[in-house]
């Protein structure tokens, strides 16, 4: 039997690590594109739903309102081809959408993109500081809940997070910033500055999620914990927090990583509900602000960088926990 | 934890049966004004639960606003229900294009986080009930429709459903005495996980002013509207704050899935 270098077999490529990434990425792009679809109709809807005629609202829009005549709006019209079939101009909409061309703001003028990239920046500093809450809650809670299942602490722990999940995330930023900014007023209640007003918004998104994630950390490590693997480690003479170290948390990590990936659409829907409450400037808040003002394309770009980021987010998920995991690089 | 269920239930129906009662209990106009008793605490006037910074009855208002959340909760998972089994008990059974298909739309609507959406068709028109029962209809489906989808695909592929068939009954007999009752009960909990995302939805978006809007006695609205007079009259804001947690709690443990976690 003659034994080849593995890149000649091409079989590396039809199985193996590459392939399941391969497959991972097409699976996200595929939802990519279908996520730019769906917000490029709806917002394409929006925009004929409005009251008015669109070519004067553009060239309102253009030269201002008291300079807006009737040819000026014809001319947009022809320029723009609003006189064209509606199919047609939502192909031309969805095209725009693709080359990431996502027009003005019809309240303030400015470019969509250029008011994005301010706001992604603030939406990821919240994102990050609410993933770094939810894993030092729920990572220790969830740990010491897992090494004595049925316990004290597990009980209560777990009365705890059933009554944490039933609260909606805004009542309960309503809830920190009545007593931490209102009651003791050691906190900001709301806005942006320097770094103490990022504490709320990120705590309360958080915790919302450390509810859940403590108890998936409290499961997997359990499991873990009964493993006949861990069992053995522990019978060679392996003390608790090494066997722990070197054989548990790993395969704890997998199940705890993977949810993280499920819990991505509540990571996006909480930056929308807590950047509005707490007003921090990014793209939920801008987001929740165009729907208000009726400012589709600020609408339709916010929209498609959350539905993004969410993709973005599950797909890093799953490589994760392909690295995390062998016995996923099927 | 069986008990935790019918506790749910329990608390569900005590809610239903006084949202119905409620003109009666309160005796007072959810949006009639009383200026001169602004505030009020508990019990003065005849107002049950006193009245907000416009001296509208408070229990009135909580009323209205169960109201319009159990009609919401209740219709939209409903057609979700109906419509999510029906496409799926279709896709699972005739697989091929018809389940490529359906499969194509479910997964376009998932790979919008579910508020999103809700967001996006609020957009559309503001400040109306229909768009949200729409906006909520279309993203609960999905989960009907694939739970159903994948039990389907199981069930017609067992011996029993071979069986039913070699003996001449027909695709009626399946879906009743086969289907139906192999997802009930996991469409129970589907159905009241559902809900309690519909409840929470309403209040989320009234609270952050993309949802309904006042003077609609709904509860996020409300505790909007009781932020500024929190330091007055605390007891004004709990009250919706405890009905949403009441509800949505209820809800969940009428699911009867938290023992697993």
């Amino acid at each position: 039997m003659t034994v080849r270098p593995g890149f000649l077999q091409g079989a590396v490529w039809k199985s193996g690590p590459f392939a399941t990434l391969g497959r991972m990425a097409l699976g996200r792009l595929v939802q990519a594109l279908l996520v730019a679809l769906v917000i490029g109709i709806i917002s394409f809807v929006m925009m004929e739903a409005l009251p008015g005629d669109a070519a004067y609202r553009i060239a309102a829009g253009r030269y201002g309102y008291d300079m807006l005549t009737g040819t000026a709006a014809e001319q947009v019209r022809i320029e723009l081809g609003l006189d064209r079939p509606a199919w047609q101009r939502v192909a031309d909409w969805v095209g725009h959408i693709l080359v990431m061309d996502l027009g003005r703001s019809a309240v303030n003028g400015d470019p969509v993109s250029h008011a994005l990239s301010h706001q992604l920046g603030h939406s990821v500093m919240l994102a990050v500081g609410a993933l770094f809450f939810a894993l030092i809650i729920a990572v220790p809670t969830g740990t010491i809940a897992g090494l004595r299942p049925g316990g004290a602490f597990d009980r209560i722990l777990g009365g705890l997070t059933v009554l944490l999940r039933a609260l909606p995330a805004f009542l309960l930023g309503i809830i920190l910033m009545l007593f931490f900014a209102v009651q003791l007023g050691i906190l900001p209640a709301a806005g942006h500055g320097h770094g103490s007003h990022l504490l709320l918004p990120s705590l309360t998104l958080g915790i919302v999620l450390a509810a859940v994630l403590s108890r998936v950390v409290r499961n997997a490590v359990a499991e873990t914990v009964a493993s006949e693997s861990f069992q053995f480690a522990r019978h060679k003479g392996l003390s608790m927090a090494t066997a722990l170290r070197r054989h548990g948390a790993r395969n704890a990590a997998v199940p705890v990583v993977a949810y993280l990936g499920v819990q991505a659409a509540l990571l996006v829907e909480g930056v929308v509900v807590v950047e509005s409450i707490f007003a921090w400037p990014g793209i939920g808040h801008a987001l929740t602000h165009a729907i208000f003002e009726r400012d589709v394309p600020m609408l339709q770009g916010t929209a498609l960088m959350l539905g993004l980021g969410f993709v973005l987010l599950s797909f890093a998920v799953e490589v994760i926990c392909l690295a995390l995991d062998p016995r996923r690089r099927a | 934890m069986k008990a935790m269920r019918i506790a749910g239930i329990v608390g569900l129906a005590g809610l239903t049966i006084v949202t119905v009662l409620g003109p009666e209990i309160t005796g007072y106009d959810p949006a009639r004004q009383d200026l001169r008793a602004i505030l009020a605490l508990p019990g003065s006037g005849g107002h049950l639960l006193g009245t907000d910074h416009l001296g509208r009855d408070l229990a009135a208002r909580l009323l209205g606003g169960a109201q319009i959340t159990l009609r919401l909760a209740g219709l939209a998972v409903a057609s979700a229900a109906l419509f999510g089994v029906l496409l799926g008990v279709i896709a699972g059974w005739r697989g091929g294009w018809v389940d490529r298909i359906f499969g194509l739309i479910s997964d376009s609507v998932l790979a919008l986080p579910g508020l999103l959406l809700v967001l996006l068709l609020a957009a559309i028109h503001p400040n109306s009930w229909w768009t949200l029962y729409i906006g909520l209809s279309l993203t609960l489906w999905v989960e009907f429709f694939r739970v159903t989808r994948v039990r389907t695909r199981i069930v017609v592929a067992s011996p029993a459903v071979e069986a039913a068939e070699l003996l001449g009954l027909g695709k009626w007999h399946v879906l009743r005495r086969h289907l139906i009752p192999d997802f009930a009960d996991q469409l129970l909990t589907l159905a009241a996980f559902g809900a309690a995302t519909v409840v929470t939805a309403l209040a989320t978006l009234g609270f952050i002013s993309v949802g309904l809007r006042p003077p609609t006695p709904e509860w996020g609205v409300m505790m909007a509207e009781l932020m500024p007079s929190w330091r007055e009259a605390p007891w004004a804001i709990a009250a919706p704050i405890t009905s949403l947690a009441f509800t949505v709690l209820c809800l969940r443990f009428a699911a009867g899935v938290e023992e697993k976690r």
